[in-house]
């Protein structure tokens, strides 16, 4: 009878166990863990991704470090938000004048299959020249990407071919490769100027 | 900004001018304006047009679809941005446009997507693009070609 008890007991304890690993699972690895979209980003010094830039430069998020950062993502295909973005990023850096020499600014694309070293460096040619296109395996860009807490997605369009819808927001980081803040899509000149000013602004406190 | 006006404007210049009493209905009265594109990189990607269509008359116009020898398949696109930051973009719905209002085909929303693209969109080139009507008017546009970074018609 005793023993039986003693038994009973360990059971429940050793149930109770695999329910807490169960439910630790769930919430961390699992269907429940939580969406990475809508999270801050990851500080670019805990980022792991390695690319080739489109002068064919490998590069990663240690390249960002040292200087403040504008990155986002897109493709070269898109006929509408990415030449929008480009060219919007263009004036605001027209807009900084010489500051934007200080800065680095990314566009990293999610489209790896048709973005090549070469696609990359025709196309962000027509754009401000400070603007660097990054491309890769596939598997790094997705290491980018979750690392910015961003999102991508190949949809199929009739014809045959794909589109990719994808996170449009221009991310800032500050020298140290903290993130700073993001510029969203549409954002009015007027605030995106004053946004990047500021990861300009966090670089000089660092370094006084 | 570059006005393009066409038949049913021409008519309502006209009748405004006192030669007629307007009785103008449906596509006759649309006035297309400051209509642009962005130059292409070859001829794989798509392209996309803006433009402001506005309804002059009294009754509503329906945009139903486009032509244009540029592209075999010249669609109404819209692209949208969700609360998270993700643009996607696919083919909208046909777009009324009311008595006396406009609808803007511009960046990062409506556009005309311009796909299967038959020659290079050259900056400095025009091009003309037709815009269908459920009445069955048509209206075609000269829509300019600038430079891939243009952000507007005026850049």
């Amino acid at each position: 009878m005793r023993r039986r008890t003693i038994l009973g007991y360990g059971a429940v304890g050793a149930g109770a166990l695999l329910f807490a690993l169960f439910v630790g699972w769930w919430q961390v690895d699992g269907p429940g863990a939580p969406e990475l979209e809508g999270q801050r980003p990851l500080a670019l010094s805990a980022m792991d991704f390695s690319l080739t830039d489109h002068e064919g430069n490998e590069v990663g998020p240690e390249t960002l470090i040292g200087r403040p950062a504008m990155v986002f993502f897109g493709f070269t295909y898109c006929p509408d938000v990415c030449p929008t973005t480009l060219s919007d990023i263009s004036g605001w850096l027209d807009d900084l004048g010489d500051e934007a020499n200080e800065m680095s600014v990314v566009f990293i694309t999610v489209d790896p299959e048709r973005d090549t070293v070469d696609a990359m460096s025709e196309y962000v040619g027509y754009f401000h020249p400070a603007i660097r296109g990054w491309t890769g395996e596939d598997e790094e860009i997705a290491k980018a990407v979750r690392g910015f807490r961003a999102s991508y997605e190949r949809v199929p369009t009739e014809g045959g071919g794909y589109t990719m819808n994808h996170t449009a927001s221009v991310f800032l980081f500050d020298a140290a490769g903290r993130f700073v803040t993001m510029i969203d899509y549409h954002e009015p000149r007027e605030f995106a100027v004053p946004k990047i000013r500021r990861a300009l602004e966090q670089e000089t406190e660092g370094a006084t | 900004m570059r006005t393009f006006i066409i038949t049913g404007a021409m008519t309502a210049l006209l009748s405004s001018a006192g030669a007629l009493t307007p009785a103008l209905a449906g596509s006759e009265d649309v006035v297309v304006e400051g209509a642009w594109s962005r130059a292409s990189i070859g001829m794989n990607r798509p392209g996309a047009a803006y433009m402001t269509i506005r309804n002059t008359g009294d009754t509503p116009v329906i945009l139903i679809g486009l032509v244009t020898p540029l592209a075999m398949m010249p669609e109404i696109h819209e692209s949208k941005t969700d609360a998270d930051g993700v643009s996607s973009m696919a083919p909208a719905d046909e777009i009324t446009i009311a008595p006396g209002e406009s609808m803007s085909l511009e960046p990062g929303g409506l556009h005309a997507m311009l796909m299967q693209l038959q020659t290079p969109m050259t900056e400095g080139e025009s091009y003309p693009l037709t815009l269908l009507f459920d009445d069955g008017g048509e209206v075609t546009v000269e829509v300019p070609i600038l430079g891939i970074a243009a952000r507007g018609p005026n850049d």
